[in-house]
């Protein structure tokens, strides 16, 4: 079979300007994307692989250079031209009105040149693109009732339906469970066969290994390098990916001195609709060990570890017993408490939010001011204390390696690696018997990463009690001693990380058992 | 299909040094000028010049024009510094009008009815104090409503302003002198009790130092203090307050009061510094016209001062054409409203870059 081209870019520049500096998320960057193949874009956090891939799609335009597709020089000026063009993108969150249902969105503004919205030839073409590629959709049904893989299926279709022939997905697997990782991939593959040329963004070493045909590494911006998968090996693809040659691994220390930190009994949340989010949640977590929580996004994870730190209000009959690690310190039932009253009773919780502009730190201030966010109260009088704020964030700076021009740059500046070492170079310094963290490194390159992970485990042989939410199972697999598993805000299971499989967890994540 | 790329792409600017944005917005400032001179000549034949002339007269011309553009400058710059911590916390209290309504009419009711027997230094602490109450009770309730049950201070803190302006209208009625007039009068004007005694010789001296001082502790508040830092997280992200556990609701209530409070203190000064009278006219708008100041000095109180000086001279100016040249006073809105549209109009250049099409070629990258 001959390699017929799709899509050809050429020289492709494309500039931020961000608050400090000109940032180049492409520099001069050439792609080639075929019929019947599957590439992968591959790349760290930061490297340019979605704005390279959104000036295809029309929502970014290049600053410079050419785009080709199937030989024919155009230029994209919104989404309408790129669907013209038969492109369509799967973005990493979802483009689908919830209240309306498959069908609907999948003929949300097509204008099929006559008004009358035939809905039964809508149904049996999205039956026909089901048998051929292996999907599974259910046309009437709400797009708020479909789990996050169901969604992403729908967009897959109506991207198809709108006749795409060349199919981007940004970060498809980053939500699914390793189970429908693989149904997605068997999809990608009937995709393939077909004739049509998709592109997954990644940064995931084995998906590429798995799915793809060919491999383009982008890094800071610039094009480094195209291989074919078959002959190249994750180790190759890894050095590619950071510029040099890197060796990581997590460094799991044996778990001892176990002491009881944190008892959480019949913990129940609802949201502001009266949807319990967390049903009868009971688990221990122990000073000395990293207590891994893993589930499918939205499964409870962000109440359970608000309502910790008590910024949910919780269903009567819960207990949060906590035992600092001081000795001879009491068992405290935290249960109920707001932050202040938390505070006042002298108990520091540290908390690395999901969302760390949003609430773990304030973008507008600077690296200083937000190290004082949680112990501004320092001091008697009305005045802040500016110059212990200072010291620790030259300290946190330097013991982290935060890249920043100084301590006095606002933290939205920052890269997103760098503000989260901000964020937890803060939780750390407040010496805590307890460190919960969710999603700690979502956004972060593999090397602050790393960073992350073996500091929590510093934080373990030094008694400390850490909970860590993550998405990527690989990882909690090596980094924590048991893994708690969320299913649908219930405990499905909590297993022992040293002896369980990946696909063990995925099947709790789904299923309660 | 071949597509043209549009006339225009705007993308945002990167940080770009006090300088150049100073320079975009003197830039704006000049070519309202010049429009507003074709303006001015197409309707009414003067010499734009001229009436430029005119409006600086008009402001600073004399040393009695001077002394009234700085009072009302002062004035301005209070209901400003009323307004920075509500808006700093993103809070839009847009009551200003009523809280200085309410601040006045305290005031003037300690002027009718405190005995007269006390020093005058006395009354004028007691009044500050009654006026910063009142405000502070008008600022307390759309706070508290926020705090507790989330309410849109927006509409709260406006419809307040309808209640003050029907409080004074009976006020006045109540302290009608002379009878039948509809107005207040001055009052004491003989005794002058309650009245901002001269400082160095200047009638409204204790107008600036008592401005002044508000400046100051206003800067320093929201700058260096603890409260100051917890209003400006809260008004990051409510989230954010909570999660390092600050009271968030206290927060509210108490930003309110103080912005109220302040305000209400720009009404003792609009009675006892200025009118000495009370109608449904003391706050004169202001509460609103302040909303730009407080917006185009980022809620810094020195620049404020510039702004509000900037704002009164303006209008001063405007005045003074208005009743020189016999111009109605549309034109010298008009000329007011060109100059304010373009310093406002350049904040988009300051934050946003403009390129027109085909002229990027020659962008290089490393």
């Amino acid at each position: 079979m001959s390699i017929k081209n799709a899509v050809r870019m050429v020289d492709i520049t494309k500039t931020f300007a961000a608050k400090a500096a000109k940032v180049v998320a492409n520099n001069k960057v050439c792609l080639d994307i075929n019929y019947g193949e599957v590439l992968a874009l591959l790349g760290e956090n930061g490297s340019g692989k979605t704005t390279l891939m959104n000036m295809l799609s029309g929502i970014y335009a290049p600053d410079s250079g050419d785009i080709y597709v199937n030989g024919k020089h155009v230029t994209i000026n919104n989404p309408s031209d790129a669907f013209a063009l038969h492109i369509g993108m799967i973005h990493q969150h979802f483009k689908l009105v919830e209240v309306m249902t498959a069908a609907e969105n999948i003929i949300l503004g097509l204008d099929e040149g006559n008004k009358l919205i035939d809905l039964k030839n809508v149904h049996t073409r999205v039956k026909d693109f089901c048998d051929r590629y292996g999907f599974v959709v259910n046309p009437d049904k709400k797009v708020y009732d479909m789990s996050v893989s169901e969604k992403q299926t729908l967009e897959i279709v109506k991207q198809l339906y709108r006749g795409a022939d060349i199919l981007i997905l940004d970060e498809p697997t980053a939500v699914l469970t390793p189970q429908e990782t693989q149904k997605l991939f068997a999809v990608l593959r009937n995709m393939k066969a077909d004739g049509k040329a998709v592109v997954i963004i990644t940064h995931k070493l084995h998906e590429v290994m798995d799915i793809s045909d060919r491999v383009v590494v982008l890094l800071k911006g610039n094009y480094v390098g195209e291989l074919m998968t078959k002959d190249t090996n994750p180790q190759e693809l890894t050095n590619m990916m950071v510029g040099r040659p890197t060796t990581l691994n997590i460094d799991r220390s044996k778990p001892e001195n176990l002491r009881k930190c944190l008892e959480v009994k019949n913990l129940s949340v609802k949201d502001i609709y009266g949807v319990l989010k967390l049903k009868d949640v009971n688990f221990t977590c122990y000073g000395g060990e990293v207590l891994g929580v893993a589930g499918i996004s939205g499964s409870g994870q962000r109440e359970l570890l608000e309502a910790i730190a008590g910024l949910e209000k919780l269903e009567p009959g819960a207990e949060i017993l906590y035992t600092p690690n001081t000795p001879g310190a009491q068992e405290e039932n935290l249960a109920g408490m707001s932050p202040v009253r938390i505070k006042n009773m002298g108990i520091s919780l540290a908390f690395v939010p999901e969302d760390r502009l949003g609430m773990g730190l304030v973008g507008n201030m600077d690296i200083a001011e937000n190290m004082m966010l949680k112990s501004y109260k320092d001091g008697s009088g009305p005045l802040l204390d500016l110059k212990k704020p200072k010291a620790l964030a030259e300290k946190v700076v330097k013991e982290l390696e935060v890249l920043t021009p100084s301590i006095h740059t606002p933290v939205r500046r920052l890269s997103g690696g760098n503000i989260q070492k901000v964020l937890v170079g803060r939780e750390i310094e407040q010496h805590p018997s307890l460190i919960m963290t969710a999603y700690a490194v979502r956004g972060l390159d593999i090397n602050t990463s790393y960073t992350i992970y073996n500091l929590m485990d510093e934080q373990k042989q030094k008694g400390v009690a850490v909970l860590f939410v993550g998405e990527d199972l690989d990882v909690l697999l090596e980094l924590c001693d048991r893994i708690l598993v969320l299913c649908a805000g219930q405990v499905s299971g909590i297993v022992d990380a040293r002896k369980t499989t990946k696909e063990e967890v995925g099947l709790l994540m789904t299923h309660l058992g | 299909m071949e597509k043209k790329e549009p006339l225009f792409r705007i993308t945002k600017r990167g940080a770009i040094p006090w300088w150049a944005s100073l320079g975009i917005r003197l830039i704006g400032l000049l070519i309202a000028l010049v429009i507003c001179a074709f303006i001015i000549f197409g309707i009414t034949k003067l010499n734009p010049l001229k009436v430029y002339a005119a409006m600086w007269d008009g402001a600073l011309g004399t040393n009695r024009r001077m002394w009234v553009t700085i009072r009302d400058t002062m004035m301005m710059l209070c209901i400003g510094l009323g307004l920075a911590p509500a808006f700093k916390m993103k809070f839009w209290n847009i009551g200003a009008e009523g809280q200085v309504l309410v601040g006045g009419i305290a005031a003037a009711a300690c002027m009718l009815y405190l005995p007269k027997t006390l020093p005058n230094w006395l009354a004028l602490v007691i009044m500050c104090c009654a006026s910063a109450l009142a405000g502070a009770v008008w600022g307390f309730f759309p706070g508290y409503c926020k705090a507790m049950i989330n309410t849109n201070e927006t509409l709260f803190t406006l419809m307040m302003n309808y209640i003050a302006i029907r409080l004074t209208a009976f006020y006045v009625a109540k302290w009608e002198n002379p009878y039948g007039s509809n107005t207040v009068g001055i009052i004491n004007s003989q005794s002058r009790f309650g009245w901002f005694p001269k400082v160095f010789g200047q009638q409204y001296g204790l107008n600036v130092i008592l401005v002044l001082v508000l400046t100051i502790f206003i800067f320093i508040y929201l700058k260096y203090t603890k409260h100051g830092f917890e209003i400006a997280v809260v008004g990051d992200s409510e989230n954010t307050a909570r999660y390092c556990a600050m009271d968030v609701k206290k927060v509210i209530i108490r930003t309110m009061m103080l912005s109220g409070a302040i305000c209400g203190i720009a009404g003792f000064l609009a009675v006892a510094g200025a009118g000495h009278t009370i109608s449904t006219d003391t706050a004169g708008g202001r509460g609103f016209t302040t909303i730009i100041v407080a917006w185009m000095s980022k809620f810094n109180s020195f620049i404020m001062a510039v702004v509000s000086a900037f704002l009164v001279f303006l209008e001063k100016g405007a005045m003074q054409i208005a009743s020189q040249y016999q111009l109605s006073d549309y034109i010298s809105n008009v000329v007011k409203g060109i100059i304010l549209i373009f310093l406002l109009g350049s904040e988009f250049f300051v934050n946003f870059n403009v390129r027109i099409r085909g002229s990027h070629k020659s962008e290089v990258t490393k």
